[in-house]
């Protein structure tokens, strides 16, 4: 790992200052994918900025029919948190579904939004369910966030602080991971509000992204009856852990085990 | 680059350092304190060898800079036994064959700690998901599973 100044500012405002006045920065959560990839030197940030100072950052609250997890919250804080387990129990049941348990210790859902890799649970989840990215300076909907590869509509120098979501009826993901990583090789996430359903798909493309046939027959049916292979096997991931067909019978297979779970 | 300061208890014992930022833990235990019963294997987060324990909890000492731990707590599988007597858990591995080469061994040991220390009698299928995160190319874990069950019993009886 090449070397780096490290600053570990106590305010937001602080953070972003440090930011604007180095050459390279980086923001730094949980490490569990900035300092791998610096590790293998495939970034070399002149400055990295430790986010886990900032103490508000790392709040679980609800109010009314919404709830708001702080940015810094890890896998494991998310996992075990009261309110989320009662109000979403299922958002407990992926994080603790994230990596092992120590990656879950430092690995936070700030963190891993803003990496916005397209195997990771998280984005996927947050696109599926009625939620709002919270930053220093404005509130992004999930759907303008994730917009390719590792790819998001945040700024460079922009901090994620929250993420708001509204409790829906009925929450479910599931995955089929990679026996060695734990990422998802095809995940589901489906959320339901009244009658309006929304199916997401991650590791099987690009980027996480909703599932429209599926979700729009769900919203008329709320059945395991599905139409199948809906999905273009063209914006389909083939690699050496699946081939693009085998993805897109997982979606169906994973879709039909959520419905039939519930 | 600038060095800078750092605070940071392992196993009991304070250090004031100066260092240079991109020092991961694991480095600094074992070529700055030349404690290296805490092992690599991976170097990249996947096999657990380099576990040790921060607020009661395993994490892998090969991803995180001491700079990240500033004015914080890190205990060391050298720091287990206690009055020349190995720690209930060191115990169990070694009555129930719980280790062939051994190199796996302390993060096993310090990721068994911190299940216990979250759930003092894990089934056996918690105790195997618990251990997701710790890779043993030898004893076909078998033997683990079995250590840490005889293990958390001994920790429960000490208190
Ligand atoms: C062995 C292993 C297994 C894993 N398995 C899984 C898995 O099964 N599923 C899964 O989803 N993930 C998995 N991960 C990834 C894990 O969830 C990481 O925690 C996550 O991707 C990154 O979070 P972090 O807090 O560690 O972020 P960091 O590594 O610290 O940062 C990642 C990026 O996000 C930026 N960033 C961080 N926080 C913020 C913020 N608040 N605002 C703006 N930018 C920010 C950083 O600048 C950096 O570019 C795994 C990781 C490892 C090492
Ligand atoms: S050496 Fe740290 S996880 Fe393998
Ligand atoms: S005993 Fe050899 S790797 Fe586990």
């Amino acid at each position: 790992m090449y070397n780096f100044n490290f600053h570990s500012p106590n305010t937001i405002e602080e953070a972003i200052n440090i930011y604007n006045g180095s050459e390279e920065p980086k923001f730094l959560a949980g490490g569990m994918t900035l300092l791998a990839s610096m590790k293998q030197r495939l970034i070399a940030p002149s400055d990295l900025i430790d986010l886990r100072n900032i103490k508000d950052l790392s709040e679980i609250s609800s109010k009314e029919n919404h709830i708001t997890i702080g940015s810094l919250c890890t896998h494991s804080e998310v996992s075990n948190n009261v309110i989320i387990k009662n109000k979403i129990k299922n958002l407990a049941k992926l994080a603790n579904g994230i990596g092992d348990p120590a990656v879950r210790k430092m690995g936070t859902i700030g963190g891993s939004i803003a990496n916005s890799d397209p195997a990771a649970d998280w984005p996927a989840a947050i696109l599926a369910l009625k939620a709002n990215i919270k930053t220093n300076n404005r509130i992004i909907l999930n759907r303008d966030l994730f917009i390719g590869m590792f790819e998001t509509s945040l700024e460079e120098n922009e901090i994620i602080t929250s993420i708001e979501i509204q409790v829906p009826d009925f929450f479910d993901y599931i995955k089929f991971p990679n026996p060695a990583s734990r990422y998802a090789i095809v995940g589901v996430a489906i959320a339901k509000y009244d009658s309006n359903v929304i199916v997401t798909v991650s590791g099987a493309s690009h980027k996480p992204f909703i599932a429209d046939a599926l979700s729009e027959s769900l919203s008329k049916n709320f059945s395991s009856n599905i139409p199948l292979k809906t999905i273009s096997l063209d914006e389909l991931n083939e690699d050496i852990h699946a081939s693009a067909e085998y993805r897109a019978n997982l979606i169906d297979v994973l879709t039909k085990k959520i419905i039939n779970n519930n | 680059m600038h060095e800078i300061s750092i605070k940071i208890t392992i196993n009991e014992k304070n250090y004031e350092k100066s260092i240079l930022p991109n020092t991961l833990l694991i480095d600094f235990l074992r070529e700055e304190l030349g404690l290296t019963g805490t092992h690599v294997g991976c170097d990249t987060s996947q096999c657990g060898a380099c576990m040790v324990l921060h607020n009661n909890e395993a994490l892998k000492a090969c991803s995180i800079l001491v700079a990240q731990l500033n004015n914080q707590e890190i205990t060391t599988i050298e720091h287990l036994q206690k009055d020349n007597k190995l720690h209930p858990m060191q115990n169990a591995f070694r009555n129930n064959h719980g280790l062939q080469c051994g190199f796996c061994t302390p993060g096993m040991i310090m990721s068994a700690i911190s299940l216990i220390n979250e759930n003092n009698s894990p089934t056996e299928e918690e105790i195997r998901k618990h251990l997701e995160g710790n890779l043993c190319r030898c004893t076909g874990y078998q033997n683990i599973v079995k250590s840490i069950e005889e293990g958390a019993k001994d920790m429960r009886e000490k208190g």
